[in-house]
């Protein structure tokens, strides 16, 4: 699904924060990537989503060079990527209904599948009960299950959480990682990128290791080793 | 309506009632900008109607032989008509209006009636007054009335005695009228400016759900929409406020102006122009508002 081919970043001011970069993730793994804090590990993230273009190298998503998409390809992919981040990147001024509705309608999907759709979905995560507060009303373990809710609402094929256990509390994390493994089981392929030592060891998957832009270690059941 | 563009409306008129303190300041703003607009467009006809009575108020008179034929005069005028075709006025005054106008004006003076009686006959010339908008045309017509083939009508063109005040006049009216233009223009940018700003920060405020509605996925279309909306709604407001501040405006000073500015009547000013001052103040609400949206999400879109 995912192929990342001699992928190199470097930024304007001279920082190589990728080094020649190879790896490729089958449809329905669940893949690990681990590093510090300024490893690489956002930027790789971020190449997936279309967000960062490499300096060199080619990323590839289903056979797709994401490289060489235009503005309105990139959209069309990314549409078929469930996103979950760190910052929760909600939209402050929408209900937890209406955060979930948006993805729906991004999709152009109809009035009467969102109205029987999104209230499933916010069940399913235990918002069910929250569908009229805004963002700011949740708490950040309630703000992080709403963009899960978002991330799955369109049945991706991939799933992609850029730290999303970084501003929970232990309780919050393993429930994060618990959603994000029963999504596993039915089928989608998760990206989890994270420093969360703990929640890695538990996991028992594949783990890519990255240290100073480069990978160092890629293992089907990986530890955090660094 | 298709579901889309249902949404989008939707969209934008939830965004502008949850970001209620955003939109009243861009309305506020707006509606500021918009009266000063209006201003400058009342302040233009206020000034333009000032500087006609000044130079109505300058003439040349072409004053004929005491025995001239009115036919004669008639023929002289019609063919003025024809030659110079920018005369605003031109009147024919024969001795005998010229006579009456003078009583009229100088009956109450001793002086003048006694200096009449002694005169004992009409002393009055009949004359052509005639009005232009300009300095050259006051020098085309008085070349035109000193021709050869008028000489035996005309006794005199009283063209080079005002020559002076007539050039100093148009000299002072025209710049007026070029400062009053470049303050205009100023004001006029300096309030596009202002609301392309308004916009700006309204628009920097959703930087942030800009940037989440990229990264899934949305489209131009979709994001771009519910901003150009919104910043129509802010124009629509905004005009329809700053349309019932103008009429106020124009109802309190109405009875003021006039007397400050005599025959000026601020509400003729305003019904005369109403649909101008109603496309002026929509196209600057409304057309800025929803042009600056358009422009400003652009920058945002690149994610």
């Amino acid at each position: 699904m995912i192929s990342f081919q001699n992928v190199t970043k470097v930024y304007p001011n001279g920082t190589t924060v990728l080094h020649d970069v190879s790896f490729e993730i089958k449809d329905g793994e669940f893949v690990s990537i681990v590093g510090k804090s300024g490893a690489g590990k956002t930027t790789l993230i971020s190449m997936i989503l279309g967000l960062e273009k490499p300096t060199s190298g080619h990323v590839l998503f289903k056979d797709q060079n994401i490289t060489h998409m235009d503005s309105h390809e990139i959209q069309g992919m990314r549409r078929k990527i469930g996103a979950v981040y760190q910052d929760y990147k909600l939209l402050s001024t929408k209900t937890v209904y209406e955060n979930v509705a948006y993805i729906m309608t991004v999709e152009e999907k109809e009035n009467e599948e969102i109205m029987r759709e999104v209230p499933k979905v916010l069940t399913l995560i235990g918002l069910g009960e929250k569908i009229n507060n805004f963002p700011h009303e949740l708490s950040g373990g309630e703000q992080q299950r709403l963009a899960i809710a978002r991330a799955i609402v369109n049945h991706p094929e991939l799933i992609i959480a850029d730290e999303p256990t970084g501003n929970l509390d232990p309780y919050n994390s393993y429930e994060v990682l618990a959603l994000l493994e029963k999504l596993h089981t039915v089928g989608k392929t998760v990206i989890l990128s994270t420093h969360d030592r703990e929640i890695i060891n538990k996991l028992g998957k594949r783990v890519i290791t990255i240290d100073n832009g480069k990978i160092i270690r890629d293992e089907a059941k990986g530890r955090f080793l660094i | 309506m298709t579901t889309n563009t249902k949404r989008v409306i939707y969209f934008a008129f939830t965004d502008f009632y949850r970001n209620k303190g955003i939109s009243i300041a861009a309305i506020f703003v707006l509606i500021v900008t918009t009266l000063l607009i209006t201003g400058i467009f009342f302040v233009h006809g206020m000034s333009n109607y000032l500087i006609d009575q000044i130079q109505n108020k300058i003439d040349i008179a072409a004053y004929f032989k005491a025995d001239t034929q009115e036919e004669d005069i008639l023929n002289v005028k019609n063919e003025l008509l024809q030659e110079a075709e920018d005369i605003k006025k031109i009147q024919y005054i024969s001795r005998e209006d010229a006579l009456e106008n003078f009583i009229a004006k100088h009956g109450d003076s001793d002086v003048f009636s006694r200096a009449l009686s002694e005169v004992g006959d009409n002393p009055f010339l009949p004359s052509l007054n005639i009005t232009t908008g300009t300095t050259a045309q006051y020098e085309e017509i008085s070349q035109i009335l000193n021709q050869e083939k008028f000489n035996n009508l005309i006794e005199k063109v009283d063209f080079s005695e005002k020559k002076g005040t007539i050039e100093k006049v148009f000299s002072v009216t025209s710049s007026i009228n070029r400062f009053g233009l470049g303050v205009a223009i100023i004001l006029i940018l300096f309030a596009m400016l202002v609301v392309f700003n308004t916009m700006k920060l309204v628009i920097d405020s959703s930087k942030d759900e800009i940037n989440t509605m990229r990264i899934v996925g949305a489209s131009n279309w979709l994001v771009r929409v519910p901003f150009i909306i919104e910043g129509g709604i802010f124009g629509g407001i905004s005009f329809f406020l700053s349309f019932l501040v103008t009429i106020l405006l124009v109802y309190l000073l109405h009875s003021g102006l006039a007397i400050m500015i005599p025959g000026f009547s601020l509400f003729g000013y305003f019904m005369n122009n109403l649909w101008l001052v109603i496309l002026i103040q929509i196209g600057f609400g409304v057309g800025l508002g929803v042009i600056s949206s358009y422009i400003v999400v652009r920058k945002y879109l690149k994610v």
